[in-house]
């Protein structure tokens, strides 16, 4: 492996979080050849969590989120260009500026973006915003700042969600729309759900599940004035935030050949893509929210996770494969994701996909701060807190062991375990 | 020796001064049933799991029973009454949550930045007059002189406690601290006297609390006691505020005497990390984690399982007594390479020196600036110290383990910088 270490020309496409933890866990592993990295944002790798909380209350400016570099590099960058297309016969890379790179291995980590709104002319208005990088996050703040009294959210996901808590935080009037029953249900569940409707109420945040905005309309010079409700109602905004989910951006591989769906980039159990026939190949690996991989602690499912730490461990897990590093184990790292809004943070472990029953175990949601574990088939999948993160170590290992559902009776503030159903709603994503 | 009997020879005082044999025996099984029932918990995984597991209580004291006094008024009424009290009102540091979120958020309400920097300017003042007063010395004992008096002041001050009471709040500590050592918890007439201790150690607070109610300072013990008039929301009853107000002035006077006595020892040992210390004051942060890591006031603590646990092979059953052996985590060659070698420029240290998960303690950072203070001023002023006595005398706790005395000879102290 030393000897194919030394030269060598790694390519990584996507120059974000996965994308700089995978480059710096190449050189880590011994990678001394050229090293190239590709971005189509015009900026440095940054943090995208504080986009959505701390830096739309003004608390840090958007700018202020420059991820560090933890390990020299040594590298090339390519900003402000995006990859176009994939040659793998040739194993080159085109650019939007007309240059091919050359690889003899290649990281992909084009992650997602933000799901615009539908109606790509009521998407245009002034006014109408999506979240997902750096300079939206500038964009909203700026509005923000210009004083709108009214905002209205659509889609009450966890970027919906946290925008609403931080635009309550800006004292602003907010309104979240979502079909769903209740915020975050789909992934969490009814009974959580109701527990963060009543968060958002609480917060005073109009908050109307079951709702769906049929359209946007605009003044006479373009800019959003009011959105209209399935129901027919109508509420009057100076500002829309479309927070409907992501897209992966995968566009640019069309016609490599790879298995490349919206849900992500297919891999193999090592990190290894795969064409269309189910075949690896070993000169590419994909990491972050751009991969789809089989999870070894879901049966092998392919999940794809929009999650942080996900993006680290499995960028990392990337280098290291593609350095000839990799002990050949396959990537199993823990799903785990956190949210702040209104004060209280969310973190999860496990995913809770295919649940068919739930608990809660430490606390209660009368004191504001509980844990709750999901089972599937008497299993222990998942585990989520509210203000009590220090307990999902414990949950983790449990899942992880794949215990019994329940894992665990008797505990520290424990108050007896009532199973409950998770209420799924329909249409279901994993993460 | 048979492994079922090795914790009771950590316990042996013959093997105080140096225990760290012992613990590489048990870390051969990660969790290990000794003959008397107990669980000892010795690896850095093991400790680290169970340090974050809900199946885990602190709630470990037995439960509180004044002793009889023949008086049927004393002995029917009122002292089941108080033990129902105590049972119900233990520091936080022997509860579970809620009850320990509760008082333990009060407590950091009243750890202000503020205050522990105030302290920090304050530390390095203390250590100066207590060194000048050595001047003339050829010797002295840095436990008494230094390592002691610096800590006591500084909590009594900090809470609130006129230090002119300390004397007699000395034994007390000494007394109430013995409630880590298991063994004292078994013996019936060692849990007496640390009732009656108690009981002396309350009305001493209740009184001081009463005055702080009538003259608020800025001091913690007038902040906490202000609290529980309010919201009664991060207040605390009476009861709970003087049980708290115990637990850091034992804690304040039990353990970094200890962090100070053994860096001494260890440096005093190894001349050359000393004169280092003293050109490079900036190491000292870096050094206490180590020495944190590598000799630390706090060997062990206990817990009980609530219910069964499945952990490393073994599993350990409900309502067993597990002793978390922190200092052998400390020294667990999975984790630390090399690790019987004291090494301040060691990378990475993630050790047990102030436990882990929910009880983390609470006066880290004031700990290490004292211990920062102290081992700069030691390291620049001491002229060639040399042990008297190696190995020193130890005092009798292996869970709050550290030197009775650490007799140093000296050629002098040089002047204050
Ligand atoms: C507002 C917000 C808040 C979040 N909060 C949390 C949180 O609290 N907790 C949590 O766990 N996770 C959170 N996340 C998710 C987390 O940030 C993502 O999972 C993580 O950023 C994924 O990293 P990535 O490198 O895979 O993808 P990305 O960060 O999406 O990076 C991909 C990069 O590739 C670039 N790119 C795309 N296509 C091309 C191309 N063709 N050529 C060149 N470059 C291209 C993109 O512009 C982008 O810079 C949040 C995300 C957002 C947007
Ligand atoms: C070097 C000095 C110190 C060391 C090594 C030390 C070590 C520890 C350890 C290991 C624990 C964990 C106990 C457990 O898990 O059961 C603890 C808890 C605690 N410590 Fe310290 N300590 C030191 C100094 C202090 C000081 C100066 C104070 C107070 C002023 C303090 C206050 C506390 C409190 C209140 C707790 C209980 C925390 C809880 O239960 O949440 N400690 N300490």
């Amino acid at each position: 492996m030393t000897s194919r270490n030394a030269e060598g020309h790694a390519v990584v496409v996507g120059a974000s979080l996965a994308g700089l933890r995978g480059a710096e866990a190449l050189r880590q592993a011994g990678f001394a050849g050229r090293l190239t990295l590709v971005g189509d944002e015009p900026h440095r790798p940054y943090d995208r969590p504080p986009l959505s909380k701390a830096a739309l209350t003004g608390e840090i400016a958007p700018e202020a989120t420059a991820l560090p570099n933890l390990h020299a590099l040594d590298a090339e960058w390519r900003l402000g260009v995006a990859a176009t297309g994939l040659d793998r016969q040739a194993r080159e890379v085109r650019l939007a500026d007309g240059a091919t790179l050359s690889y003899d291995r290649l990281l992909i980590a084009t992650g997602s973006r933000a799901r615009p709104w539908s109606n790509p002319t009521e998407a245009g208005l002034a006014g109408v915003h999506t979240l997902r990088g750096r300079d939206d996050a500038a964009a909203l703040r700026r509005a923000l700042a210009a004083g709108p009294k009214r905002v209205l959210i659509i889609g009450a996901g966890f970027i919906g969600c946290e925008v609403a808590a931080s635009c309550r935080a800006l004292d602003r009037t907010v309104t979240l729309i979502d079909p769903g029953p209740a915020p975050l249900a789909r992934i969490l569940g009814q009974p959580v759900g109701e527990i963060v409707a009543a968060l958002h109420r609480a917060l005073g945040v109009d908050l109307r599940s079951r709702t769906k905005v049929a359209r946007l309309e605009g003044d006479a010079s373009g800019r959003v004035v009011r959105a209209i409700l399935d129901d027919g109602s109508e509420v009057e905004t100076d500002l829309v935030v479309v927070a409907l989910g992501a897209v992966r951006n995968t566009e640019w591989l069309s016609g490599s050949g790879l298995d490349d769906g919206p849900g992500g980039v297919l891999c193999d159990e090592a990190g290894y893509v795969l064409d269309m026939e189910g075949r690896p190949d070993r000169a590419i690996a994909a990491a972050g929210d751009v991969a789809r991989f089989p999870h070894p602690l879901y049966d092998g499912r392919p999940v794809a996770l929009e999650h942080w730490g996900h993006a680290v461990a499995q960028g990392e897990h990337a280098g290291r494969l593609l350095a000839g590093a990799a002990t050949g184990a396959a990537y199993a790292e823990m799903p785990a994701f956190w949210s702040s809004q209104g004060g209280v943070t969310i973190k999860s472990v496990g995913l809770t996909e295919g649940a068919d029953a739930m608990v809660f175990a430490q606390g209660s949601p009368k004191e504001g701060r509980f844990v709750v574990v999901y089972g599937a088939k008497g299993r222990c999948i998942a585990a989520l807190s509210f203000d009590s993160g220090r307990w999902l170590p414990a949950y983790a290992e449990q899942i992880a062991a794949r215990a019994p559902f329940p894992p665990i009776r008797v505990g520290v503030d424990l108050h007896g375990l009532a199973v409950l159903q998770p209420g799924f709603p329909e249409e279901r994503t994993s993460s | 020796m048979k492994a079922g009997r090795l914790f009771e020879a950590v316990k042996d005082e013959a093997n105080r001064a140096d225990p760290y044999p012992l613990y590489a025996r048990l870390r051969e099984t990660p969790v290990s049933r000794q003959d008397d029932g107990t669980y000892v918990v010795s690896t850095h995984a093991a400790i680290t799991s169970l340090l974050h597991d809900p199946r885990i209580s602190s709630e470990t004291l037995p439960p509180s029973e004044r002793p009889r006094t023949g008086n049927p008024l004393s002995d029917w009424i009122v002292n089941p009454v108080k033990d129902h009290v105590t049972n119900t009102h233990r520091p936080f540091i022997f509860r579970d949550p809620p009850d320990h979120d509760r008082l333990r958020m009060a407590v950091m309400g009243q750890f202000t930045h503020q205050r522990v920097h105030a302290m920090r300017g304050r530390s390095h003042d203390l250590v100066a007059d207590l060194l000048d007063k050595q001047s003339d010395a050829t010797s002295f004992d840095l436990v008494c002189d230094v390592a002691y008096p610096l800590p006591v002041t500084v909590i009594c001050e900090m809470l609130g406690v006129p230090p002119e009471d300390e004397p007699q709040f000395h034994g007390w500590a000494t007394q109430l601290a013995s409630a880590l050592e298991p063994d004292n918890l078994g013996n019936e007439e060692a849990r007496a006297k640390n009732i009656t201790t108690f009981d002396e150690i309350s009305t001493y607070m209740r009184g001081l609390i009463k005055e702080k109610h009538r003259h608020p300072q800025d001091d913690m013990l007038s902040g906490m006691s202000g609290e529980s008039g309010k919201d009664g929301g991060a207040g605390m009853g009476e009861v709970d505020l003087i049980a708290t107000a115990i637990l850091l002035l034992v804690a304040g006077h039990e353990t970094t005497v200890n962090l100070i006595a053994n860096s001494m020892l260890a440096l005093v040992r190894r001349p050359h990390i000393l004169t280092r210390l003293a050109g490079e004051p900036d190491l000292a942060p870096r050094l206490i984690e180590e020495m944190l890591r590598y000799d630390p006031p706090v060997h062990f603590r206990t817990r009980r399982a609530l219910s069964s646990i499945d952990i490393a092979g073994t599993t350990i059953p409900e309502g067993a007594d597990i002793v978390l052996l922190l200092a052998s985590g400390n020294r667990d060659p999975a984790v630390f390479r090399d690790p019987d070698r004291f090494d301040p420029d060691r990378p990475d240290i993630r050790h047990f020196g102030f436990g882990g998960g929910l009880h983390y303690c609470a006066g880290a950072p004031l700990a290490r600036f004292e211990a920062e203070a102290a081992l700069v001023a030691l390291a620049q002023r001491l002229v060639h110290p040399r042990l008297i006595d190696d190995p020193p005398p130890y005092r009798s706790g292996a869970a709050l383990r550290g030197p009775m005395h650490l007799r140093l000879a000296i050629d002098g102290v040089a002047p204050r910088r």
